[in-house]
Parts: C-alpha cells; sequence; structure tokens
C-alpha cells in the first residue's frame, strides 16, 4: 500500500480519538484520548521517514501524558456544564470553512506532487552535509551546525520556563516554610 | 511489608532495576545522536523519565534523600552557559559564532567524528534532562501546597 494511504488511516483515527476526548464525560478517559492523538503523529512521522521527529514527539507525548493524569487523578475539578449549540454560529463556521475550501482549490493544484519537494536548501543539506559537517545524521548536522542558533534559542526558551515555574513555586510556598526548605 | 510511601513492592522492584537500563539508554542515544536518530534532546527526556519513573515509583521523599535538587538546577544552569561559552569559542577560531571549530578531526561513521555536534548534544541532554525533571519536581511541590489549603 502506498505511504498516503497509510497516513488517511493514522489521521482519521486521530480525528476520531480527538472528537472522542471533546465527547467524553470521564476526564481521565479523556485525556487518554487525546494520548491518541500524539502517538497518531508520531506513527505518522515514522510513515514520512523522520524518526528523529518520532522518536522526540513519542517521549514528549508520554512525558505530557503523565503530568497530566498527575495533574488530575486526584480530584476532578473541572465540572463542565454542557453547553447550548448556538445554530447561527455553527452555520456561519461551516459557510466559512467550505468558501476557505472552494478558494483554496486552486492552490493545491498548484502544489508540487506528494514526495517531491522544491526546496533548494533541503538539497544542499542533502548533498553537502556530511561533508561539510562530518556528520553521519543530517537532521543532527543541521540542528547543531547549520542552524544553531536556533537550537541557542530553544534552550533559552527551557531555561526561561524553568525560572518561571520555580518563581511561581517560591511565591506560592512563601507563606509556608516547610515546602520553602524542600527546594 | 511497612509502605511508607510511592507504589507498592513489585513496582518498587521493577523500577529498581529497570531505571538504570532506561539511564543508559538515553545517554546511549545522547552520545550516538550524529550517528543515528535521536540526540541532545531525545536522550534527555529519556533520562528525565527515568528519574520521574523513580519519583513515581518511590515517593518524592525518596528522590529528596537520593539527589540533590538544587545540584541539579546548578546542572542545568551550567550547560546552558556551557552551550555559549562552545559559542564562543567558535568565534575565537573559526571566526563566527557557534562555528564548528573541530569538523576537520575524525573519520566519518565513527563515534569520534563531527566536530563539536557531540559536545553540545552532550550540554544540551544534561539541560534539557535536568530542566524536566526540575520542572516535574517544581509541579509536584506546587500541586502539594494547593492541596493542603
Amino acid at each position: 500500500m502506498p505511504v498516503e494511504t497509510w497516513l488517511i488511516f493514522v489521521i482519521s483515527f486521530m480525528i476520531l480519538g480527538s472528537i472522542v476526548a471533546l465527547e467524553l464525560k470521564d476526564l481521565l478517559s479523556s485525556i487518554i484520548a487525546i494520548g491518541i492523538v500524539g502517538l497518531g503523529v508520531s506513527v505518522s512521522f515514522l510513515f514520512l521517514q523522520a524518526p528523529d521527529l518520532a522518536i522526540v514527539q513519542f517521549l514528549f507525548e508520554i512525558f505530557a501524558l503523565i503530568i497530566l493524569v498527575r495533574a488530575f487523578i486526584k480530584k476532578d475539578y473541572h465540572q463542565e456544564k454542557p453547553s447550548r449549540v448556538n445554530k447561527i454560529l455553527v452555520g456561519v463556521t461551516i459557510i466559512t470553512l467550505i468558501a476557505v475550501f472552494f478558494l483554496s482549490v486552486n492552490i493545491f493544484k498548484s502544489l508540487p506532487a506528494f514526495g517531491n519537494p522544491l526546496m533548494e536548501t533541503s538539497e544542499y543539506y542533502l548533498a553537502h552535509g556530511a561533508k561539510d559537517t562530518g556528520s553521519a545524521n543530517l537532521v543532527t548536522s543541521i540542528i547543531l551546525d547549520y542552524r544553531a542558533y536556533d537550537t541557542l534559542g530553544e534552550i533559552t526558551v527551557l531555561f526561561t520556563a524553568i525560572l518561571g515555574a520555580l518563581t511561581i513555586v517560591r511565591i506560592k510556598s512563601r507563606s509556608k516554610d516547610s515546602v520553602e526548605e524542600q527546594l | 511489608m511497612k509502605q511508607s510511601s510511592g507504589m507498592t513492592l513489585i513496582v518498587k522492584t521493577v523500577t529498581r532495576v529497570s531505571v538504570w537500563l532506561i539511564i543508559l539508554y538515553g545517554i546511549y542515544i545522547i552520545l550516538h545522536g550524529h550517528l543515528t536518530p535521536g540526540g541532545g534532546f531525545a536522550g534527555g527526556v529519556i533520562i528525565a523519565l527515568a528519574f520521574l519513573n523513580l519519583m513515581l515509583a518511590y515517593g518524592r521523599d525518596f528522590i529528596k534523600k537520593w539527589v540533590n535538587i538544587s545540584f541539579l538546577h546548578d546542572i542545568e544552569s551550567s550547560s546552558a552557559a556551557l552551550f555559549l561559552a562552545i559559542g564562543i569559542l567558535g568565534i575565537a577560531f573559526s571566526g563566527y559564532f557557534l562555528a564548528n571549530f573541530l569538523s576537520g578531526y575524525g573519520t566519518l561513521y565513527r563515534l569520534y567524528s563531527a566536530g563539536t555536534i557531540p559536545i553540545l548534544n552532550i550540554v544540551i541532554g544534561a539541560k534539557v534532562s535536568m530542566g524536566l525533571f526540575v520542572v516535574v519536581w517544581a509541579l509536584s511541590i506546587f500541586h502539594i501546597d494547593k492541596g493542603g489549603k
């Protein structure tokens, strides 16, 4: 079977999982249904021959699920009432989506065929990457040599996130001394 | 058998064996980042998940005795500074920031190759693993503090 068939199967499974996650009443079951979406993204990266992205996506999905389950399993403090459906809003949304789809049919025709990108930069990386950097894994040679500024930015984002989390904990525990000395 | 904190004895026994294998696998992914799929981010998340596994199985108090959380935070901060230092060494040796000034040494497809890329992978692995674990640790303390109200 071609890759597109498998991708359509995986993506329809992901859409089904997200609809189930919206409709379920129990919060834990809903979190596990969200996990289908992340694992589906990981599997579709594997089908598109991007194992680096698949590994990172898979691990971060596990990480996010553990944090979500730990945060919500103790007490169910999110009680949402069933909201009334605004029929005018739903109609406007559907009409807008259909209009956008029909107006962008010409763009779909002008796109290159699936699996045939027209990017000259990536052609250069494929041809010269191993010789320039000496790295056999071209993804690593891009993120740590050609685009190392990008990685520096990601590290800065992570550093700032940790500082923010620790600052919030310090503020919260200022009144209680027992938590302060745990850090 | 007295259960002080954490999960049951079965989970603790399995964790005691498997955590070291998970940490070893994370170190392998980090060190071979320039040869096989993976790298600093993926290996760092694996090591952080090993620490998280230990924290879920044995409880928060055991982790506080076993590792020094502020030391992990120091590792995380100093590896960010080390990344910048390697970038500035690139200015000194090759002329521009984050230049791969060691790329001529080593042979392709061997562990010793690719110049500064393995070094940067190790730095990013230390940064990501310790950073994610410290975030989870901070969030767990926050949760306890909120529940006591």
